[in-house]
């Protein structure tokens, strides 16, 4: 295998290791810390497929990846929580040993289903689709194990990442025109959230998402 | 078995019983360097074991033959290892005897009698030790032998001596899996030879100790045996770890001539383990004894993941 294929994996792993330590991540700061590492993880990884394939409009993508995701969001995410004045500590629904075995079974998971694809396929980043997936999934673990919105929403951005990350691997990128759009997307997501935000911790006097429960109409 | 390689074996079972207290005392150096504190000996290891041989040994009333015996098992059990991993010579003769798995299981029986001679005596502090012994070794015995998987995956063998040849000699690739063993690797050695996070060597503290409630008991050539024992674990620890990870320089059981050299890499891979050893003790704090279970955890979810991405990368 060439270099450039297993520096992916690498890169690769890193994604995934990176996916489990925001599953077991207890404080917000280094949460957004996390997302932002994994930004940069994924950046580096769309450049090298980049520059192995030759596939110019992934340089935009890893740019769009860095300015976004890195830079952007993060920036955003840090600016709120010192608004909301909220360091304390995460709290999750299920203790941190037990979700990372729910996450090792998501690995599984997540790996027998890309398997069958990745045979087929002959991209360089064939063997990475299973962990594009298993990313997602992690993150969506993380999204369900969180009790306070901050957290909720960052596992929902760590799914884009993932889901950018699956595009990568199984096709060398989305069509420009989509990947713009996701783009826009998440930026605008991450201002409403941040109005979100706001409006839940005036309604309830917390950022906990139990409260929302309250919401229904008997 | 050929004549050299069993003389070969001889050497390095000296070898490993004789410097192991030399690298525990090059680790307290170390640390003691990193606080700004004035540093002991090198041989202040030495020094203690000389004391504790010299002096009469004082047994509690109720000691059974158990207490008494435990020591000389504990020691055999880790020189034993000590002839089994490969440290400046592969291919010895003793290291047909037991492959990685094996290797886990000689520190198991270790684990078994040091925390039933710890209960044996009855005393509550003997009693928690052991139970915190038996938490931390139940969780990182697990995570050692996934760890040793991800190297059989590789070499095809779970044979020490196959996995140091297949490593030493293979062309230049990156394994990641190999990358989330090495880290999973420390978290157990810190786990499992009493450092730093998981437990503090240097303090009788009740509420964190856990190796030296253990071992509060013993007194005189027990004690000598057990922290001696405790040495050559530690030294065991870092050369499977050198052996795995780094394993240029080993020469082949009965080549003289590569000897020297082996020796040599052998110090300075030490040196530097035992120096980064004392890095991360410094830079890291004692964590709550509840926190372990999630230390170890974690360790054995990295060589999980290890495992799995190999199988992932071979398509």
């Amino acid at each position: 295998m060439p270099l450039s294929g297993q520096l992916i994996n690498v890169l690769a792993a890193v994604m995934l290791l990176i996916a489990f330590a925001m599953l077991s991540q207890r404080r917000i700061l280094s949460l957004i810390e996390l997302f932002a590492w994994q930004g940069v993880v994924l950046a580096a990884s769309t450049f090298i497929v980049a520059y192995t394939t030759g596939q110019g409009h992934l340089y935009i993508s890893g740019v769009l990846t860095v300015a976004l995701k890195v830079v952007a969001l993060p920036w955003i995410l840090f600016r709120l929580i010192h608004r909301l004045n909220i360091r304390w500590d995460v709290e999750t629904l299920i203790n941190i040993p037990t979700t990372m075995l729910i996450g090792i079974a998501l690995v599984i998971f997540a790996f027998n289903l890309a398997q069958p694809i990745s045979q087929m396929a002959s991209t360089i980043t064939r063997s990475t689709l299973g962990i594009a997936m298993a990313c997602v999934l992690l993150s969506f673990l993380m999204m369900m194990t969180r009790r306070k919105a901050v957290p909720v929403v960052i596992g929902f951005l760590a799914m884009e990442n993932g889901l950018f990350f699956a595009a990568t691997s199984a096709t060398y990128g989305m069509p420009m025109v989509v990947e713009f759009g996701i783009a826009l997307d998440v930026l605008v997501g991450g201002f409403i959230f941040g109005i979100f935000f706001f409006q839940v911790r005036e309604t309830f006097d917390s950022l906990d998402t139990r409260h929302m429960e309250k919401l229904r109409e008997d | 078995m050929t004549l050299g390689g069993f003389l070969n074996q001889l050497l390095q079972m000296l070898l490993v019983a004789l410097a192991a207290p030399l690298l525990m005392g090059w680790v307290n150096a170390c640390r003691a360097w990193l606080q700004n504190k004035s540093a002991p000996s090198l041989l202040q290891p030495y020094r203690v074991l000389r004391k504790l041989l010299h002096k009469d040994a004082a047994l509690a009333e109720n000691a059974s033959w158990l207490f008494r015996f435990a020591p000389y098992v504990i020691f055999g059990c880790m020189w034993l290892v000590a002839g089994i991993v490969p440290v400046v010579a592969s291919e010895l003769p003793f290291a047909a005897a037991a492959d990685v798995i094996a290797l886990v299981g000689v520190f198991a029986v270790a684990r078994v009698f040091i925390s039933l001679a710890a209960m044996d005596i009855g005393t509550a502090f003997g009693t928690l030790g052991a139970r915190r012994e038996m938490l931390i070794g139940a969780l990182a015995e697990p995570a050692l032998l996934i760890i040793f998987f991800n190297f059989a995956l590789i070499s095809q063998s779970t044979s020490l001596t196959t996995i140091v040849d297949t490593l030493a000699h293979r062309e230049f690739a990156l394994y990641p899996s190999l990358a989330f063993a090495a880290v999973a690797f420390v978290m157990v050695l810190l786990a499992e030879n009493a450092r730093v996070p998981v437990d503090n060597p240097a303090t009788h503290l009740e509420l964190t100790m856990v190796h030296e409630a253990l071992i509060l008991e013993y007194s005189a050539r027990h004690l000598a045996l057990i922290e001696w024992a405790s040495a050559i674990k530690l030294f065991a620890y870092c050369a499977i770890g050198i052996a795995c990870f780094a394993p240029w320089g080993i020469a082949q059981a009965g080549d003289w001539n590569a000897l020297p050299l082996a020796v040599l890499a052998a110090v300075a891979k030490l040196m530097i383990a035992g120096a980064g050893l004392a890095t991360l003790e410094a830079v890291s704090a004692k964590m709550r004894i509840f926190r372990v279970p999630e230390f170890v955890a974690t360790a054995f979810m990295l060589a999980m993941l290890g495992l799995l991405l190999s199988y992932v990368f071979e398509v």
